[in-house]
């Protein structure tokens, strides 16, 4: 018709029929794969056409009421609690809660209706790969949940990564796997695995010396971000650790599923890695995972990330930017978001700690460390590039920054 | 897994204190309209689905039904529809009216009647 929107200036997410789909996957009904595209869609209204006005009531109302009673904003926080009493900044919070609580409900229940057929599946993949220590999914019972795992659920998940409804049951790795293009808007690509390309396309520019033979990721949960690096280095032997067991074998199902056979998936704590040798790594990586920590933690993943890495091997992590110096206390009060009411309670800390300083503690040479950039890379011809989107919904957007370090030779 | 444990575990609140940021009684409303509002976009989705179907199938076309012209009988059934569909939807506003011609706060609530009814002195 005449009067149709022009489609060419159409920009949003696609719908979700263009999510790539794996032998492991949930099976979808048509009303099931709608809830997913409307909440898809709210998290763009929400970022696109709610959330700048929190900006303006802020700077209109928020900030003059403050200062009109004598007050000033020391740090972030106080940003926070001001804005906590805007009516427009509640209304923004409201729906950004409900519509992670509504995409988890819409995750869950196609991912639980069918969970004992999932598990079945899954079972077979892993039963496939034979046991002992060189299968494709290694469980340690000795692991146990780290409290910052168990204490809130992680960005709203009932149960998060690591909960077994029943012996075999992977329902939080398939909500997981089928939700993440609602909360992402697709921003993550077809099979949700545009920042492990990111990663991939940065290290072949920056380090295109790095031949890696053998790979580690840490909180590697589906794998989604590492299987683009199983792929790009066919050669390489990649191992992919997590707490979470359920998570794990849906990841060996999943990343088999999709062709990749050089990775092994492998119960284990980034904290703890005893069951690895010293210097037994070329790359170390981590993709939006340190906000997921705790400080102790971290900082022990950090030393075992060196003493596992070889002479000349590097490390990257991938995370949402630093709180700056430079970062005004609006942003970094909006990126604090998350970390208050969507069950990310190390993201605030996270972000603000000094990250170099964590890597020179662990042993590595202040001249070998690394910073960079990247976007997520995903097809374009149908997902939305997070390179041209001008816009900012903090800490949603799927541009990271990459820190890390080269272990000295 | 019954029904019954898939139904309450998709819905299952997540560990940790759930922040409000309305009153409660106004967030509960709002998240109950957004689930509503879900729903809708869920049902018209499957319409156009529908009628993208049956245009496929060369059945009808979506042109025939934005020139749709109900006959006499059939505006009257959908007229019927609507009305009794919106009195049962504004149910309470009703019941706000009708209280107020009752004599408002001076009527009985039913456990007044009942200390009454139960008056073994009676």
């Amino acid at each position: 018709m005449s009067d149709a929107p022009n489609r060419v200036d159409y920009q949003g997410p696609p719908d979700y029929r263009a999510v790539g789909r794996h032998a492991v996957f949930p099976q979808t009904t048509h009303d099931e794969i709608e809830r997913f595209n409307f909440l898809a869609q709210m998290n763009r209204h929400l970022g696109t056409r709610i959330l700048p006005a929190v900006k303006t009531a802020f700077e209109q109302r928020v900030a003059p009421r403050v200062e009109a009673e004598g007050g000033r904003f020391e740090n972030r926080h106080d940003v926070r609690k001001a804005l906590l009493k805007d009516p427009y900044y509640q209304t923004w919070s409201a729906l950004r809660r409900m519509t992670m609580e509504q995409r988890q409900q819409a995750g869950r229940w196609v991912a639980l209706r069918q969970a004992e057929e999932l598990a079945s599946k899954v079972e077979a993949a892993v039963a496939a790969e034979g046991s002992g220590i060189e299968a494709g999914f290694v469980a340690d019972p000795k692991v146990k949940i780290p409290r910052y795992v168990s204490a809130v659920d992680h960005h709203c998940m009932p149960g998060s990564y690591h909960t077994e409804l029943f012996p075999g049951d992977v329902s939080a790795a398939a909500n997981y796997d089928s939700g993440i293009f609602a909360t992402t808007g697709g921003t993550l690509g077809r099979y949700s695995d545009g920042g492990g390309h990111a990663v991939v396309q940065w290290v072949r520019r920056h380090l295109p010396d790095l031949n890696p033979q053998r790979i580690l990721d840490i909180g590697a949960t589906l794998g989604h971000s590492v299987l683009p690096i199983a792929a790009a280095f066919p050669d390489a032997e990649v191992i992919a650790i997590d707490v979470s067991v359920p998570v794990l074998r849906y990841a060996l199902a999943r990343a088999r599923s999709l062709g990749v056979r050089n990775i092994r998936f492998v119960q284990a704590d980034g904290a703890d890695l005893k069951a690895f040798a010293d210097a037994s790594f070329d790359w170390v990586q981590t993709t939006m995972f340190l906000h997921e920590l705790s400080y102790g933690s971290m900082r022990a993943i950090m030393r075992e990330s060196f003493r596992v890495l070889r002479p000349g091997g590097v490390v990257l992590h991938v995370e949402q930017p630093q709180y700056g110096k430079d970062m005004p206390l609006y942003e970094q009060a909006m990126r604090d978001w998350d970390a208050f009411y969507n069950n990310e309670p190390f993201w605030s800390t996270m972000h603000e700690i000094d990250l170099d300083g964590f890597l020179l503690r662990a042993g590595f040479k202040r001249e070998h460390l690394i910073h960079g950039g990247v976007t997520a890379v995903v097809d374009r011809d149908v997902f939305p590039d997070a390179a041209e989107e001008s816009g900012e919904d903090y800490g949603r957007k799927a541009a990271w920054h990459v820190v890390g370090a080269r272990k000295s030779v | 897994m019954t029904l019954e444990a898939a139904l309450a575990a998709a819905s299952a609140k997540p560990a940790g204190k759930r922040p409000y940021f309305l009153t409660p009684e106004v967030e509960r409303v709002m998240a109950i309209a957004m689930a509503i509002a879900q729903e809708l976009a869920v049902a018209r989705a499957r319409v156009d689905t529908l009628e993208r179907l049956l245009e496929r199938k060369g059945v009808m076309t979506r042109e025939e039904i934005e020139t749709f012209q109900p006959t006499p009988d059939e505006a009257t059934e959908r007229g019927l529809w609507a009305q009794e569909y919106i009195a049962r939807v504004l149910r309470i506003v009703q019941q706000e009216a009708e209280q107020i011609k009752a004599g408002g706060a001076t009527e009985l609530a039913s456990e007044d009647v009942a200390r009454e009814v139960s008056d073994a002195d009676e």
